[in-house]
């Protein structure tokens, strides 16, 4: 079962295509990275997805819902799904528990506000005023407010901005432990440790068109690229590319008695495969620019 | 799943984002002082400067109670909120908002629940200053205070839309103060908050008789000063039907404009 379903969205600004014709659909229980440079149409597109803005043209449902939707439709569309924004910087003049339990009172369905808020690690902070929260814990407690409505469908912005690790870490549980029991997930992020660490399947966005889905093992062919051997004989480094590493390291350790010194055999690195592919998409699309403009 | 109960109504929503308003306004200990003093400071500048009598044994401090307590209605409803709206745009709490099932009116309603809140102790100080400090005269009949409670309410009500209305115009939050602030100062020297209306120019008051300040400075009057000066008056009547009518107008204005001009973010 589809949550979300995107058939060939476009949206210009001032005659510019921020999104170009993308076709998206995400599977209930799905977390899904969507992962582009700035500019991309990234937000364009999670923000059409979320209701925030309107599109000149294609096919969206999420949840069933056209996000365009108005008046009670929207209020409903709104009670299933959970929005976590790049972090509000209000005065912060209310408690965590004051906020948390004022915003479960919006949603029809909605958790319990004392185990949301355990739920992100802050119940030793629940009687706290937000104003003295440090940057990561108001950035959980925006988290919190995404889903007290027990959302079936989350959207995660750039969650774990300025989280010091041991918090990613944390976040990444909650997450997942989220989609166990059945949400769905949309995650932006710049990070790409973070969209390997959680995501099924990423979806690259560059130039308002989706320049390749998969899951991030795979992503850009990567389960079957060509690997790196590297070692050193003698304080002169070695790199080979190979189909078959098993074989190099086997005929060099006919050469090389015991240990083979600092050896390291690698693919390329989720960041490695998007910079090539966004650097990749840049370069066809200034190409096609000097060929049309010619 | 999609047998969900039903969402709690707009005005239940409404009157919870009420009491976190007034929640949140009164952790701002500073501000909290000054905005419910506010009248009664001016009142006892005004107070101080103009003694003496205007006219059928109305002093000044009385006459200028009405100013006092519109000018509370114009800076916690219009002012404010043209200024605080744009600030909460600004800081993606209204973007924050938005992606909730709260509907707009729920939030409409708590600001109008926060306004109202607002002028009710404003005018409790204000009377109670004036009682003390300047021997000022309550309303004498129940009907008066009637109208009292019926124009603090429509006069509420248009503040609170006619500044949700306007907080749609300065760019960000810093800019909006610099726009508002003037706008209301000059107004409310055009309709006769701090001088007597009638002192004015004519085409000051003409002008002046177009926007809501005028109308609800005089509905005020009408409850605080004796009948026989409403001879003094330009229209030499109270006009209480003609003034809940034009600040009705006016809140209908405000709230057409709101409704199809609020912006929950920036862009």
């Amino acid at each position: 079962m589809s949550v979300i379903d995107v058939k060939d969205l476009r949206k210009s600004y001032n005659g510019l295509a921020a999104v170009d014709g993308i076709d998206l659909t995400i599977s209930q229980g799905e977390i899904f990275a969507l992962l582009g440079p700035n500019g991309a149409g990234k937000t364009t597109t999670v923000e059409i997805l979320e209701g925030f803005r309107s599109r000149d043209s294609g096919n969206v449902t999420v949840l069933g819902f056209d996000p365009q939707a108005t008046g009670i439709d929207a209020r409903r569309f709104r009670d299933r799904i959970g929005i976590v924004l790049q972090s509000t910087s209000d005065a912060g003049d209310l408690t965590v528990a004051e906020t948390v339990h004022h915003f479960q009172s919006y949603y029809s369905n909605p958790r319990m506000a004392e185990e949301v808020i355990a739920a992100v690690g802050l119940t030793e902070k629940s009687n706290s005023l937000i104003r003295v929260l440090s940057g990561g814990q108001r950035r959980r407690l925006d988290v919190a407010l995404g889903i007290v409505g027990n959302p079936e469908l989350l959207f995660l912005d750039e969650p774990t901005t300025g989280f010091d690790p041991e918090a990613r870490r944390a976040f990444w549980e909650l997450v997942k432990d989220l989609r166990n029991t059945g949400t769905t997930i949309l995650l932006t992020t710049h990070y790409l440790d973070e969209a390997e660490a959680l995501a099924d399947r990423v979806g690259v966005i560059n130039r308002g068109k989706i320049v390749e889905i998969a899951a991030p093992s795979e992503l850009g062919g990567r389960d079957t690229s060509m690997a790196y051997v590297r070692w050193v004989v003698d304080g002169v480094s070695y790199e080979e590319r190979t189909n078959s590493p098993t074989a190099v390291i086997r005929r060099i350790s006919a050469d090389i008695k015991g240990e083979i010194p600092q050896l390291i055999v690698s693919r390329p690195s989720l960041e490695e495969i998007y910079l090539e592919m966004i650097g990749h998409a840049e370069s066809t699309e200034i190409l096609t620019k000097e060929v049309s403009g010619a | 799943m999609t047998n969900l109960p039903p969402l709690p109504s707009s005005l239940t929503l409404g009157l919870r984002r009420g009491k976190i308003e007034i929640r949140q306004f009164v952790r701002q200990r500073e501000s909290v002082v000054f905005t419910l003093l506010f009248p009664l400071i001016l009142m006892a500048i005004f107070g101080s400067v103009f003694t003496g009598e205007i006219a059928f044994g109305v002093t000044f401090s009385q006459y200028f109670l009405a100013g006092m307590i519109a000018t509370g209605l114009v800076n916690s409803g219009f002012q404010q909120l043209a200024i605080n709206i744009p600030m909460e745009r600004d800081d993606g709490s209204l973007k924050r908002l938005r992606g909730t099932p709260m509907p707009v009116a729920s939030y409409f309603i708590g600001k109008t629940i926060l306004v109202l809140a607002s002028i009710v102790f404003q005018v409790f100080f204000l009377l109670l200053g004036g009682l003390i400090f300047f021997d000022i005269r309550l309303p004498s009949t129940g009907a008066k205070w009637l109208i009292l409670a019926a124009i603090l309410f429509i006069g509420t009500a248009g503040s609170t839309a006619l500044g949700t209305a306007f907080s749609s115009i300065p760019k960000n939050g810093r800019g909006a103060s610099a726009l508002v602030t003037p706008l209301v100062i000059v107004l409310q020297f055009f309709s006769g908050v701090f001088f007597v209306f009638t002192q004015l120019p004519q085409w000051m008051q003409q002008f002046a008789a177009l926007f809501p300040l005028k109308w609800l400075c005089q509905g005020i009057r009408s409850v605080f000063l004796p009948d026989e000066f409403a001879q003094n008056e330009v229209a030499h009547s109270w006009e209480t039907g003609k003034t809940l009518l034009v600040l009705s107008i006016w809140f209908v204005i405000g709230l057409a404009f709101s409704i199809r001009t609020f912006k929950w973010d920036r862009n």
